[in-house]
């Protein structure tokens, strides 16, 4: 058969009868909903903004059906190329990048890319890759290799620098370690080791990643400089109150009071505007959508799409907290988007990206014939 | 599912690996579900515990309040007619906060609208006193040209901005400069002793004149509104709430802009000042100075050199001589002085002196003249007051003696001021025993009682005391303060409201005959082949009047010798007259700084005032 239409025979399939989580889907929806919806009120009504929004939606919802019919044995065969492929793209951001402040950007002459996005999942996927074959729970040896997995793209991520995106690649790691049974007496040796380098990590940060600790522990101190973000922040959350004041009525983002509130602050916007019960119910949908992915990585059929489905779930909560921690001057400001709700395409596409390789796994779970 | 053997070559437990998954999966979700609540938690404690904290904040942030100025009073003269207007302008604001080189913006902004070294400094000295997000006023009144081309270009200058405003105009210009007075901009010593809150927003305040002086009653109560601001304090939408200004009082003076006019015209020009009080109230009717000028020029900032062009006049024109013009007297007071001669018991009536054309002082031999070579003969009172016969008031002034003299004249308010409801007043000089004390530490002669008898020597009037002591005589004796203050008004449509009177002071004169007789003297004068005989030809009522021609120069002096090629600069010149003669209704005063003589220069002017006075008098439209 002529390959093209191979290929339009499959997509035809595929988007016909997709084999998808129904439950995990209608949250996804649901959040992409919210986030349109919350999107439309902090950009102050800006269509163009949403249409945009909506079509990386639409984009990463594509790739998410691609994916979902992409079987986890093929993404297992490909594991150590893809790995191998985003790290030498990080490697030749690190050499060629682009972008403000910080390189990020590969130009690919049509569209710009992030490669950092795509280590997101070729991470957690290359980890489970290691451990699938292997005796477990891992001894101190194959943590070793897994750590050196996990630090080469996160040290060149690190230093472009993007210290949120390195923190969801470690994330995602250290959340396949755990759940390949770690023993606990090597995860406490871990933390406690961890905490002993903290002072070395002070030594290595930027000046600006200083200020940011030092801020978030006492923002007044420089309330229109480096505060500014977290006292606007907790003046938003805080004036929502219970019920909010109302969807397009948050005067901190409307007035501009709140910095970057269609990005990384967008959910001061929504607290605002929806009060304590929104938020409530809106980390309830979170929490759901990370269980709802749990079932289907304990559902799975194999080593790696347990060990995969359970880090792509669980580093979506780091995401939230991350990002719920700053808005709220829990944590220092790290540029961590809330996952489909914050403006911003290559995250959303990523993270949609993500749930195909749970749809995929759910597809191709324990007792059915895959 | 069987164990298969793994890398390392130990054995790999599908089941097991499956069940501590599933526990690590459950625990991972508890873990999870913890943190979450504990950021829900904080959430909680943002939003509930501390909501209030945090929604006082978010309103601080977005609420400003904002002034509303009121809108000034305006000013009519006592028939309505308007003095004092408001007109819509616009002028230049800067937020000093928002600019971020001020010298930078300043250079650049003058190339679109004119901007001159005063603006800058009043604005630099205003941004002194205020605070930083103040908005403060650079330039006023910007022109048409001037608002098209800043518009063009606002973007380049954030911070600034085109505000509409409400500013002060004087429709009859010249004619009440020195009555009504003008509004200026508030300068860094005005901002100074003002209220900051009363006056946020207004950029003019009184600074002569009714404007000054009833600065509190025109300038009303501001309102505030409270707006929403976004972060660079820009208005958004419309205001929250709104509590609207409280506009200043109109007040209505007691002046009629006809006479006012008429009293200008006459004097064309020429220094001097024309008073015109209505003898039974104290209600000024005219209070011309000139040469005058366009207060107009004051408010938005007077041009350098329009005001180099004021100040370097010999002629004063920014002087008030109504209020503030020192005058030689002359034989104005005479009438005055022949009233004290009588009440005193000095003289009667009937009594007379010898006018010789030179008065001794008994034991001296310098000689006082009269205005006659070789003297008018006997004269009695009345006749020495009509032909204003030197003599008899040398030897009557002799006769009082200083003490009692200044006593007397006290009363008609000589030496003080009128109170008069305008800044600035002059006290003038009584001569007195007291008097010179104070000033030269020295005692008072018998020779300088002679002169002061005819209204020379130490003598300083302004002209609104003459008239003041002028109406006090032609109401028998009672002195009234004189005012311009007629009734306020709260709006356009409100009745207007009375202006209480200062009480009369009690009335001095013991018997009316006396005063009777001097009223005859003045009669005599412009009926009675007086100094003014001819100028009540044709007017309906009988004019009391006396002249007054007061020598300005010492004749020994070298200035005396000067003027000689230029005679009309001899004299300071005056007249004073009421009418009806019998039951006055209105004094007049006139007073020239140069001019030939009384009657031939001032008499004229006051018989011009009173026929023009006499129009509104006929036709009853005056209210009494």
């Amino acid at each position: 058969m002529n390959p093209l239409l191979r290929l339009r025979a499959w997509l035809r399939h595929s988007l016909r009868e997709p084999r998808l989580d129904l439950p995990l889907l209608a949250a996804l929806v649901v959040l992409a909903l919210v986030g349109l919806v919350t999107l439309y009120s902090a950009s102050d009504l800006d269509q163009h903004l949403l249409v945009n929004q909506a079509l990386r939606f639409g984009l990463g919802g594509v790739l998410l059906l691609l994916l979902s019919r992409v079987p986890p044995n093929v993404l297992r065969n490909w594991t150590p190329w893809l790995y191998l492929g985003s790290l030498a793209l990080l490697v030749a951001v690190a050499l060629h990048g682009q972008g403000r402040g910080a390189n990020r950007w590969l130009d690919l002459g049509v569209v710009r890319f992030q490669p950092s996005e795509l280590v997101k999942l070729t991470l957690p996927m290359m980890i489970a890759w290691y451990l699938h074959v292997r005796e477990l729970p891992p001894r101190w040896l194959m943590l070793g290799a897994v750590a050196m997995l996990i630090l080469a793209p996160a040290l060149l991520i690190a230093s472009q620098p993007d210290l949120g995106t390195a923190l969801l690649v470690i994330a995602s790691g250290v959340f396949a370690v755990f759940l390949a049974g770690l023993a606990w007496w090597r995860i406490f040796t871990l933390l406690g080791a961890a905490a002993a380098a903290a002072p070395l990590l002070w030594h290595f940060m930027h000046e600006y990643q200083r200020d940011r600790w030092r801020t978030l522990l006492d923002p007044e101190s420089d309330p229109l400089g480096n505060g500014w973000h977290i006292i606007q922040s907790e003046i938003a959350v805080g004036s929502g109150g219970l019920a909010g004041k109302g969807w397009h009525h948050g005067t901190q983002s409307r007035l501009e009071f709140l910095p970057e509130h269609t990005t990384d602050f967008v959910f001061a916007v929504f607290a605002e505007e929806w009060g304590l019960i929104g938020v409530v119910a809106l980390l309830a949908l979170y929490l759901f959508i990370v269980g709802r992915g749990l079932v289907i990585a304990a559902n799975a059929r194999d080593t790696y799409s347990r060990l995969l489905a359970g880090a792509i779930s669980m580093a979506f909560f780091v995401y939230v907290m991350v990002n719920g921690g700053m808005i709220t001057g829990l944590l220092p400001v790290v540029g961590v988007p809330l996952p489909l709700i914050s403006y911003g395409g290559t995250s959303a596409v990523s993270l949609l990206a993500g749930f195909g390789v749970l749809m995929s796994i759910h597809a191709h779970r324990k007792f059915m014939s895959g | 599912m069987k164990p298969h053997k793994t890398r390392a070559g130990g054995i790999k437990d599908a089941q097991r690996e499956a069940a501590q998954f599933r526990r690590r999966a459950l625990l991972g979700f508890i873990l999870i579900a913890l943190c979450l609540a504990a950021l829900a938690a904080r959430f909680w404690n943002l939003q509930i515990a501390r909501h209030a904290e945090f929604a006082a904040r978010s309103d601080n942030n977005r609420i400003s309040v904002r002034s509303i100025p009121p809108t000034r009073g305006l000013i009519y003269d006592r028939n309505g007619v308007l003095l004092a207007e408001n007109v819509a302008a616009f002028r230049l604001e800067v937020v000093p906060e928002q600019v971020k080189d001020m010298a930078a913006m300043l250079a650049a902004l003058a190339h679109v609208v004119a901007l001159s070294d005063d603006d800058i400094e009043r604005f630099d000295a205003l941004r002194k006193s205020k605070r930083a997000f103040d908005s403060i006023p650079l330039r006023l009144k910007l022109s048409e040209d001037e608002i098209a081309r800043f518009s063009t270009q606002r973007w380049r200058f954030p911070g600034v901005d085109v505000v509409p405003y409400l500013t002060r105009a004087y429709p009859r210009g010249t004619d009440f400069a020195h009555v009504v007075g003008y509004v200026g901009r508030i300068d860094a010593a005005d901002a100074a002793n003002l209220d900051a809150d009363e006056y946020a927003g207004t950029t003019q305040i009184g600074k002569t004149g009714i404007e000054r002086r009833y600065e509190n009653r025109l300038h009303g109560t501001p309102g505030y509104e409270q707006v929403e601001v976004n972060v660079d304090k820009r208005v958004i939408g419309k205001p929250i709430s709104r509590v609207a200004p409280t506009p200043g009082k109109n007040l209505y003076l007691t002046v009629d802009a006809r006479l006012q006019h008429a009293a200008m015209e006459a004097l064309a020009g020429r220094p001097g000042a024309v008073v015109a009080i209505d003898p039974r109230d104290g209600e000024v009717l005219a209070l011309a100075s000139a040469p005058s000028f366009d207060p107009n020029l004051f408010v938005n900032g007077i041009g350098r050199a329009d005001y180099a062009a004021l100040t370097s006049n010999p002629d004063k024109p920014l002087l008030d001589r109504a209020i503030a013009g020192g005058f030689t007297p002359g034989s104005t007071v005479k009438p005055y002085l022949g009233l004290g001669g009588l009440e005193l018991g000095l003289r009667r009536p009937q009594d007379t002196v010898l006018s010789t054309g030179e008065f001794f002082i008994p034991g001296q031999t310098r000689g006082y003249r009269d205005d006659v070579r070789g003297g008018q003969g006997l004269v009695n009172l009345r006749q020495a007051i009509a032909r204003s016969v030197n003599t008899y008031f040398y030897s009557l002034a002799l006769d009082m003696g200083i003490d009692r003299f200044s006593a007397w004249m006290g009363n008609f308010g000589f030496g003080q001021p009128t109170g008069i409801d305008l800044p600035g007043e002059a006290s003038g000089v009584l001569p007195s025993r007291a008097w010179k004390r104070a000033k030269m530490n020295q005692a008072f002669y018998p020779g300088e009682t002679v002169i002061a008898g005819i209204g020379q020597g130490y003598w300083v009037i302004t002209p609104i005391q003459l008239a003041n002591a002028l109406a006090t005589l032609a109401d028998g004796g009672v002195r009234h303060v004189p005012h311009l203050l007629r009734a306020t008004q709260d709006g356009l449509n409100a009745p207007r409201a009375p202006v209480p009177r200062a009480g009369a002071a009690r009335n001095f004169i013991r018997d009316p005959a006396n005063w009777d007789a001097v009223r005859q003297g003045m009669i005599d004068v412009v009926n009675g082949g007086g100094t003014a005989q001819g100028l009540g030809d044709g007017f309906p009522y009988v004019i009391a009047g006396k002249t007054g021609t007061a020598e300005r120069y010492s004749r020994t002096g070298e200035e005396w010798q000067n003027i000689m090629s230029a005679p009309i600069s001899r004299h300071e010149v005056l007249f004073e007259a009421f009418t009806p003669a019998d039951a006055p209704r209105i004094a007049v005063v006139v007073a020239l700084k140069e001019g030939h003589s009384g009657a031939y220069d001032a008499a004229p002017i006051a018989r011009h005032i009173l026929d023009e006075w006499l129009k509104d008098d006929d036709t009853g439209s005056r209210s009494p």
